[in-house]
C-alpha cells in the first residue's frame, strides 16, 4: 500500500471501512458496490461529473437513504468495533434570506436545549464564541444567518459540524456562491483540523485546483469508484481525462 | 369601558388574550418551515370533519374534526417526506379534495346554510368552558415550545444536519404538524375556515420584517397578532362589523408597515 500522510492530531489507530455500499432508486442502480477505507487524520476528496452519485454517497453514509451495506469504525489498536459519531455540512440550509435567526440561535438550536426564542443563555453564548473563534468566524455570532456570505455559512456549519468533534466529518462543498479567499480559508480549517483533532474527513469537492492542493486521497466516483489514490495519480489517470477532458480548472460540476 | 359589561365581549376579549399569542407564536415555525399552504390546507380540511361527524351521527363534530384533521396532517407529512411532487401540489389536491367531500356531503338535502357560520366563525359566541379548553391548549404548545423548540429549528434550517446531530426530525415534524391541526380545529368555530390562516401567518409574516433573531421574531409575532386581536375586537364592537375579518386588516396593515420599516430596521 502507498505510504499516506497523516496529520499530527490523529493517532493513526482508528479507521472506518465503508462495505460494498449500494443505493438503488427504483430499478435504477444510483450507487453500486462502494468499498472504502477511512483513516483519521486523512482528508479523501470525492470527485467526479454531475449526478456521480457523490451527494447519494454523502447521504447514504448520514444513513438518510436506504442503502445496502455497512460501515464499520474499529480502533486497531485495541481492536474493538466503536460507535462512530458523523458531523456533516451541508452544501446550503433552506432557508430565506430574511429568516430572523441569528448565527447564535443556528449554533444553540444544535447543541442547546434551552429555547433560542426564549433567551440566550450566558453560558450557551461564551461556548459558541469559543468554538466559532476556531474557524476564525467568532465575529459572526449576532450576524444573521441569511445576510453570511457563502464562505462565512461554510465556516459555521463547520464549527456546528464539529462540535462535539465527531471521529468522521462528511462536507458538501457548495458548488458555488464562495470566493477564492473563502474557498482557501476553508482549506485551511481543514488543514487546522487535521494538525488538531482526531478526525476523518470526506470532501465532496468541485474544484479540481483545490483537491490537487490539499487532499490526502482521492476517490473518482462515477456510481461505483472508477479509480482512487493520491491526488497526483487520480488526476492523471485515463479514467479521469475520460471523466472531466484534460483540463483541471476550466470545469464547475 | 362600556363595552365590557356584556358576558359575550368578556368572553371574546379572554378568547383573544389566548388565541393571538398563540396563533403568535405558532406561526413562527409555520412561516420559517413554509407550511403555510399546509396550515390553510388543514382548516379547509374542517368540513370534511365536520361531515364525517354528521354522517356518523356523532353529536360532538369537535371530536370528528379534531380526529379527522391530524389523520390529514400526518397524511400529508408522510406523502410530502416522499417529495416526488411538489410539496404545494401536493397540498392543494388534498385541500381541495377533502374540501370538495366536506362540501357535498354537508350540502345533502339543501342542509349547507346550516354550517355556513364556519366560513367566518364568531369569536363572540366563545363559552367558558371553550376558553378554559383553549387555555389548556395554549399551555400544551408553550410546554411542547419549551421542550422542543430548538430541535424544531434545528430541523427546519436542514433536516441532515439536524438528522447527524441526532435530532429525530419526523417526531418532531410530526408532533407539530399535530399541534397545528388540533388548534386550527379548535379555533375554526371562532376565526372561520376564510380567515384562520390569515390570523396564523400575518403576524409572524410580519414579524419577520424586522426581527434579527429568534426572540425579537417571538417577541414581535406575539405583540402584533395580540394589539390586532383585541384593536380588531374593540373595533368591530363599535363599527358594527366581523370580529375575525377587522382583525385581519389590522394585521394586514401591520404587515405592510413592517415591509416598509424593514428596509430601516435591517439597515
Amino acid at each position: 500500500m502507498e505510504k499516506l500522510k497523516i496529520g499530527a492530531g490523529a493517532c493513526g489507530f482508528h479507521c472506518i471501512k465503508v462495505k460494498d455500499f449500494s443505493v438503488r432508486a427504483g430499478t435504477t442502480m444510483l450507487l453500486e458496490h462502494i468499498n472504502l477505507h477511512i483513516h483519521c487524520g486523512r482528508l479523501t476528496v470525492i470527485i467526479g461529473r454531475n449526478g456521480a452519485g457523490k451527494s447519494t454517497l454523502i447521504k447514504a453514509m448520514l444513513g438518510e437513504i436506504r442503502h445496502e451495506g455497512t460501515i464499520e469504525f474499529r480502533d486497531i489498536k485495541q481492536n474493538a468495533i466503536r460507535r462512530l459519531q458523523i458531523g456533516y455540512v451541508p452544501q446550503y440550509l433552506n432557508i430565506d434570506k430574511n429568516t430572523p435567526a441569528s448565527v447564535y440561535d443556528m449554533f444553540a438550536a444544535y447543541i442547546s436545549k434551552i429555547p433560542v426564542c426564549l433567551y440566550q443563555s450566558k453560558r450557551v453564548y461564551k461556548q459558541v464564541k469559543e468554538r466559532l473563534s476556531l474557524f476564525a468566524a467568532q465575529d459572526l455570532i449576532d450576524r444573521q444567518v441569511g445576510d453570511l456570505s457563502g464562505g462565512e455559512l461554510q465556516r459555521v456549519l463547520l464549527s456546528i459540524a464539529c462540535t462535539p468533534v465527531p471521529n468522521l466529518l462528511l462536507l458538501d462543498e457548495p458548488v458555488s456562491g464562495i470566493d477564492r479567499n473563502g474557498i482557501e480559508l476553508f482549506y485551511k480549517n481543514i488543514e487546522m483540523l487535521k494538525r488538531n483533532y482526531d478526525l476523518a474527513m470526506i470532501l465532496v469537492s468541485h474544484d479540481l485546483e483545490f483537491v490537487e492542493k490539499y487532499a490526502d486521497y482521492v476517490i473518482l466516483l462515477d456510481k461505483t469508484i472508477i479509480r482512487e489514490g493520491t491526488p497526483d495519480k487520480v488526476l492523471s489517470s485515463r479514467e479521469f481525462k475520460e471523466v472531466f477532458g484534460s483540463s483541471k480548472t476550466a470545469w464547475v460540476g | 369601558m362600556n363595552f365590557m359589561k356584556y358576558d359575550f365581549m368578556r368572553n371574546g376579549f379572554l378568547a383573544i388574550l389566548l388565541i393571538a399569542p398563540l396563533f403568535g407564536i405558532l406561526g413562527t415555525m409555520i412561516v420559517n418551515n413554509k407550511l403555510a399552504f399546509f396550515s390553510d390546507a388543514l382548516g379547509h380540511s374542517a368540513f370534511t370533519g365536520v361531515a364525517i361527524g354528521v354522517l356518523l351521527h356523532i353529536a360532538d363534530t369537535n371530536l370528528t374534526m379534531a380526529v379527522f384533521a391530524i389523520i390529514f396532517a400526518l397524511l400529508l407529512n408522510a406523502i410530502k417526506r416522499k417529495d416526488s411532487l411538489s410539496t404545494d401540489t401536493i397540498i392543494s389536491v388534498f385541500s381541495s379534495f377533502s374540501t370538495a367531500i366536506g362540501l357535498v356531503i354537508l350540502s345533502l338535502g339543501g342542509q349547507f346554510s346550516k354550517y355556513s357560520a364556519l366560513l367566518v366563525g364568531d369569536i363572540l359566541s366563545i363559552s367558558k368552558k371553550e376558553i378554559i379548553l383553549l387555555l389548556l391548549v395554549f399551555l400544551a404548545t408553550l410546554l411542547f415550545w419549551g421542550f422542543c423548540f430548538n430541535r424544531l429549528e434545528a430541523a427546519s434550517l436542514n433536516i441532515s444536519l439536524a438528522k447527524s446531530k441526532g435530532v429525530p426530525v419526523t417526531t418532531i415534524e410530526s408532533i407539530f404538524a399535530v399541534f397545528i391541526a388540533l388548534i386550527v380545529m379548535f379555533s375554526i368555530k371562532w376565526v372561520g375556515i376564510l380567515l384562520i390562516n390569515a390570523l396564523l401567518i400575518l403576524p409572524a409574516a410580519s414579524a419577520r420584517n424586522i426581527a434579527g433573531n429568534m426572540r425579537e421574531y417571538h417577541l414581535f409575532s406575539i405583540l402584533i397578532s395580540l394589539f390586532s386581536g383585541l384593536l380588531g375586537l374593540v373595533l368591530s364592537y363599535f363599527l358594527n362589523t366581523a370580529t375575525g375579518p377587522t382583525i385581519v386588516i389590522i394585521a394586514s396593515v401591520f404587515f405592510f408597515l413592517t415591509l416598509l420599516a424593514k428596509p430601516l430596521v435591517k439597515s
